[in-house]
Order: C-alpha cells, then structure tokens, then sequence
C-alpha cells in the first residue's frame, strides 16, 4: 500500500492517545481515584486503529469492555470519555457508565458493553436497520476471541451472512479470554475458518500491523457498503496488561508477555513511517507531544467537572 | 473458634464435599488457575486436577446445559456463573430444563447440581455487573434458591446444597466474600428452608437477607442506643422459604421492615410480605409491612449513585424510625 501521509500522521496520533488515555487510567486507578475495574487494551492498539480508520465518520461502531481504544479512533472527545471514566456528569454518560459502558452515541460509536458477546447479534440489529432504511453507511462489531464461543456469536454471524447484511465484524484476538488461552478454548487453528461456515469470508490478519489491518479492513467494508454481505476479521494481537484490575497473571509467563513487546505496535509503525520517510523523527515527536497534551487536557477536564446530583438518581431508565 | 472469610467458607465446603463425593465436580469460566474472578476455587485445581476443577470457554448457556446433562445421569456438578448478570444468558438452560426436567419426566430423572453466582453491587462495576435476580429463580418451581450472608452459614449451607438432589441457585455477594467470622473445621449441613434469627429483639423485626443481614445488625445495634429493640431474621434460603420464623418474629413485635438489595418491584420483599399478611400474624400488625429496598433503576457506576442505588445502615435506621412512629 502507498502510505497515505494523513492518513498516516493521523493512525499515529490515534495510537498514541489510545496509549496515553490508557496510561493514564491505570495510574488513576493505582492512586485509588477512580473505583470499579478496566480492561486495558496497551499493545492492541492497531487493530482498533487500523480497523476504524477505514471506515468513514458516519459509519457505526459497536465496541466491547475492552473498549477505550475503539472510543479514540472513531474520533471520540477524549474529555467526555475521561469525565464519563470518572464518574462526573459532563461524561459522556453522565457518570453512569463507567469505563465498560462508554457511548458516543453522537459519534456513532453505539458503546462498549459489559456482557461478552452482548454486541455482537446488536451488529445484526443495525446492519438490517441501514439495509431497511436504505443507508450508505455500515456497521462494525468489535469482540475478543473469548467472546467467539458464545451462542450469540454463531446466532448473530449467520444471521449477516443470511441477509448480507453490512456488518464487518473484528475479532480482536488478543489470544485469551481472562486466563483461559486461545489453545484451550478452541479446536481449529484460525478463529477465522468459522466464517465459512456461514458463508461468509474469513480473515486473519496481524492485528499489530496498522498497515495490514488497516488494509484488510478497507476491503470488508468495501464488500459491506458495495451491499455483497459480512466479513469476519481476526486481529491476532496480545494484552500486555493484566485481564482488569484483579488478575495476577498465573496462566502466562512473562518471557510469552515480553516477546510480544517486541512486536510493539506503535513503534513499528513509527519506524515503518520514519524508513519511508512519510514523516520526520521531529514530527513524529511533535505527534506525540500534542497527544499527550490532549490527554492531558482531558484529565483536567474530567477533574474539574462535578458529580452527578443525587436528587437525579431516578432519570433516564425510560424515553 | 477459628475464624475465616466467606470466600474461604466457600473452599472449604467445596474441598470437602469434593473429597469425600467423586460426583462432585467444579465447572465454569475461569474456575482454574484463576480461581474464579474472585478467587472462590483458588488452589483447588492442583488438588483436584483439571477434570474436576474445568474451565470453561466462555459459554454461560453451554456451562449450565453441561452442568444439566451431567447431573441427569449421576454427576454433582457445582457450576460457576461468573456473575449473576450473566444467568440471563445460562436462562433456557436453568429454567426450561434443569429445573423442569424432573417434573415433566413424571419424577423418574433427577438433577443435582449447585449454580454458584455472586450477585450485588458496590464494587463500582456498573449496570452489567452488580445485579441481584434473585426474585427471577424463586418464580420458578423446581429451582431451590439460597443466599447466604455469613462464613458459617455460607459453608453449612453450601454443603447441604451440594447433597441436595435438586438445582439449587445459590446467590453470593460480592462484599460478603471478604468478610470474616466463626467457621467449624469440620463438615456439617444447615437445612436448606431454616431461617436464622441473627439477632433477638422486642420491638420491630427487620427481614434482611444477604448483604443486607450484616447491614441490619448494624443498624440494629445503632437503634439500641436509642432504646430500640430490633429483631434481624435471615431467611438464608428463599425458596423454600421458612415462613415460620418469620411469622413468629412478626407476632412478637407487630412490626416489620423488609431489606434487600435487588429492585424493589416484584422483588422478594413483595412475597415476603404477602407471606406475613396471609398468616396469622396479621392480626398482629401494628403498621403497614414496610420494603426498604434498591431503586427501580439499573446500577449506576458513579460512586454516589451507586451507594444510593442500595440500602444502606443509615436508610435502615430510618425506616425503623418512619416505622415505629
Ligand atoms: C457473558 C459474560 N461472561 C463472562 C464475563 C466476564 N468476563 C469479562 S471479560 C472476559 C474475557 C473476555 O475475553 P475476550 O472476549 O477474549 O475479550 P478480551 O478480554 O480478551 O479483550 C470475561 C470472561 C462477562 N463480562 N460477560
Ligand atoms: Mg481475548
């Protein structure tokens, strides 16, 4: 592929507000300012960035638990999703979500979900509503590989193939469930085949390869919008972090986590860019300083907002 | 005694009910190694093996249909949902067959199993993460359902659940899982359908059960100060449900609050409640049965929110006060 230099600056960008977010609530957690839990997604950032960014601005997202990196590259306003991580009512769900329920609904980004599986057969739902209605736009449906061996997975993908609708759905396979591996929940090699079986293509992809992901992405969508049915995209990628807060790591060794920090997305990509001579070592530093800022920014933002009011305790069950 | 947690309790009934029963087995998601989300079956696993011990894909419907089957012909399987909000998901399985089999096989089958599942909020885990369902099982006949609120009843009430040739639902909460008290060494059973008064008193009974049962004697012991008398009964198991203690606790004081977590509308307080009014301690009211329980919403993450969402010591107090007025 011809490395597009905006298309390029921004994938860098978006991979390192994703980082920076990230790092940035795990310290927050660390000091005791936020409550719950997290999944963080540091070191799969490709695969959420180089899936989103071959969509167009009015295309649909549906996101997971491991969610923050989703949110950032559909062009979330990275305040209110800081704001909404703590609690406070200028979130972007007015504190009610919390980090597993973040939704940009104006940014079409149709939220992160708590349920594993629950987003998948919703993909469904919206793919036959832009069908119905007639619309130009598609659907993308994130989930994780544990996700994969939920009955609403197989009920939902057939139900895309069936009606060609325009979904693509991303397997971001980060090779576990919380401790469960890949080679223990499945019997086939490439989560992928199970496309064929519901007719639709399969396709794994290094998902911590922007460029690769970002290519295999163009392609479903263009399958999707052109009204020729789903694709299912498997990003092959690795949580450096724990599952969420609570997780000591027992089923993996550190010599398997640190292999893969050698295949470090963002610096991949960056070395990719600088070979090439897309952008300069002082751009790329730029790049980095103003996502830094802007996360930054946010964390000052969301700290300076207030807390919802009790007496609204009883809003918004119903429309 | 030796005291321990709650979650200990939990493995200790479950270490051994499995050595002394081959039938017995664990199954569910992360069960392992990991020991469950919250640790419940930590270690078991290198005691017992992986056979024993199963980890699951993530598959709630698949777990509860293995768990079903299994049990039909000879097994114990104690299966792990690793959170109550993810029942909805194990539902057909649960509902239209474990608990139905028996019945509909004119009682020549019989299904065994324990469903393990932490319910509740409080951990700032938001809407998918906190719920109590309680109500739902006890809707269902065929399923029996327990909730526990201590590390003795926890551990007796487990054990009896395993041996039970029924599927038992047996509820959890997250908050208790830490929370410490007296536990026997050795193995015994608590009844499933006793009730236990947690704590004798004149002037008001206060129906909690699970979480709220420790937040009741605290508020219990807050009333005191104030020449409060409270009597805390702990149905411990809701379906069968020991109406009888309750009945009786209700004829002494004339007066009773109902506490629980889960939603208000058609939660368990409403069949407690009828309970009361159909025996003959109604006669012996002295003010209308009253609910304390969680707001008809679902459960916020915001911390504030969260807290108001549930009862709380000082909402107790307060309704025993509206109460005794
Ligand atoms: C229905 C359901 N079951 C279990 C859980 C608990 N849980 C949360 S995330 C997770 C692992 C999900 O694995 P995967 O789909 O691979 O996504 P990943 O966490 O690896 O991104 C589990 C078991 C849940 N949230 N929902
Ligand atoms: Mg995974």
């Amino acid at each position: 592929m011809e490395l597009q230099r905006d298309l390029c600056v921004d994938m860098l960008s978006q991979m390192y507000k994703i980082r920076f977010f990230e790092q940035t609530v795990d310290d927050l957690f660390a000091r005791g300012l936020v409550h719950g839990t997290m999944h963080l997604s540091i070191g799969q950032e490709a695969s959420a960035v180089g899936s989103i960014s071959a969509l167009r601005v009015e295309d649909y997202i549906l996101s997971t638990h491991r969610g923050h990196g989703h949110c950032i590259a559909k062009g979330a306003d990275i305040k209110l999703m800081m704001a909404e991580f703590m609690g406070k009512e200028t979130g972007y769900c007015r504190g009610r979500g919390g980090s597993m329920h973040i939704a940009d609904i104006e940014g079409r980004n149709l939220g992160a979900n708590g349920v594993v599986g629950g987003g998948i057969p919703l993909a469904v739902g919206v793919g036959l509503s832009l069908k119905m209605q007639g619309r130009d736009e598609i659907v993308m449906g994130f989930f994780g590989d544990g996700a994969a061996n939920q009955g609403s997975f197989h009920e939902a993908l057939n139900m895309a193939a069936i009606w060609s609708l325009p979904v693509v759905y991303v397997c971001e396979n980060n090779q576990y469930g919380m401790s469960m591996s890949t080679r223990r929940a499945f019997k086939i090699e490439k989560m992928a085949q199970r496309a064929a079986s519901y007719g639709m293509p399969g396709v794994t992809v290094d998902g911590n390869d922007v460029v690769e992901v970002y290519e295999a992405a163009s392609e479903a969508v263009e399958r999707a919008r052109a009204g020729e049915g789903p694709t299912l995209l498997e990003c092959i990628t690795y949580r450096w972090k724990g599952h969420s807060k609570s997780d000591q790591e027992l089923y993996r060794t550190k010599d398997e986590i640190e292999s893969w920090k050698n295949k470090e997305p963002i610096r991949r990509f960056l070395e990719l860019l600088i070979t090439q001579r897309v952008i300069s070592e002082d751009e790329a530093r730029k790049i980095e300083e103003e996502a830094r800022r802007t996360i930054g920014e946010a964390l000052e933002y969301a700290r300076a907002s207030p807390e919802p009011e009790v007496d609204t305790i009883l809003e918004g069950v119903y429309a | 005694m030796r005291e321990i947690t709650y979650a200990e309790a939990i493995r200790e009934a479950l270490r051994q009910e499995m050595a002394r029963d081959d039938s017995v087995f664990l199954i569910g998601e992360d069960v392992g190694t990991y020991g469950g989300a919250f640790g419940v079956s930590y270690g078991l696993i290198d005691e017992f093996g992986e056979e024993r011990v199963r980890d699951t894909p993530i598959s709630e419907a698949g777990i509860m249909g293995a768990a079903t089957g299994a049990a039909l012909i000879g097994m114990r399987p104690v299966a792990e949902i690793m959170f109550m909000d993810f029942t909805t998901i194990a539902m057909d399985q649960l509902v239209n067959q474990a608990a139905k089999l028996r019945f509909m096989f004119g009682g020549k089958a019989k299904v065994p199993l324990v469903l393990r599942t932490p319910a509740g909020s409080g951990t700032g885990a938001a809407a998918h993460h906190s719920q109590s369902f309680e109500a739902w099982f006890i809707h269902v006949p065929g399923l029996k359902v327990v909730m526990p609120s201590t590390p003795y009843d926890v551990k007796g009430l487990l054990l009896a659940s395993i041996r039970d040739d029924n599927p038992v639902v047996f509820v959890e909460h997250k908050l208790l899982y830490k929370t410490r008290g007296p536990v026997p060494e050795e193995e015994y059973t608590i009844p499933l359908g006793v009730a236990d008064v947690k704590r004798p008193g004149k002037d008001v009974t206060i129906v909690a059960t699970s979480i709220m049962v420790p937040r009741a004697l605290e508020a219990a012991e807050a009333l005191a100060e104030e020449g409060i008398d409270a009597e805390v009964v702990d149905p411990r198991t809701l379906k069968p449900f020991d109406g009888e203690t309750v009945v009786t606790s209700v004829m002494k004081t004339g007066k009773v609050l109902i506490v629980h977590e889960a939603c208000k509308t058609g939660g368990v307080g409403a069949e407690i409640a009828s309970r009361i009014m159909e025996s003959e301690a109604f006669d012996y009211l002295e003010a209308p049965i009253t609910r304390l329980a969680g707001l008809d919403i679902p459960v916020p993450y915001n911390r504030t929110l969260e807290r108001h969402r549930v009862p709380q010591v000082e909402n107790i107090v307060a309704a025993v006060k509206d109460l005794l007025v």
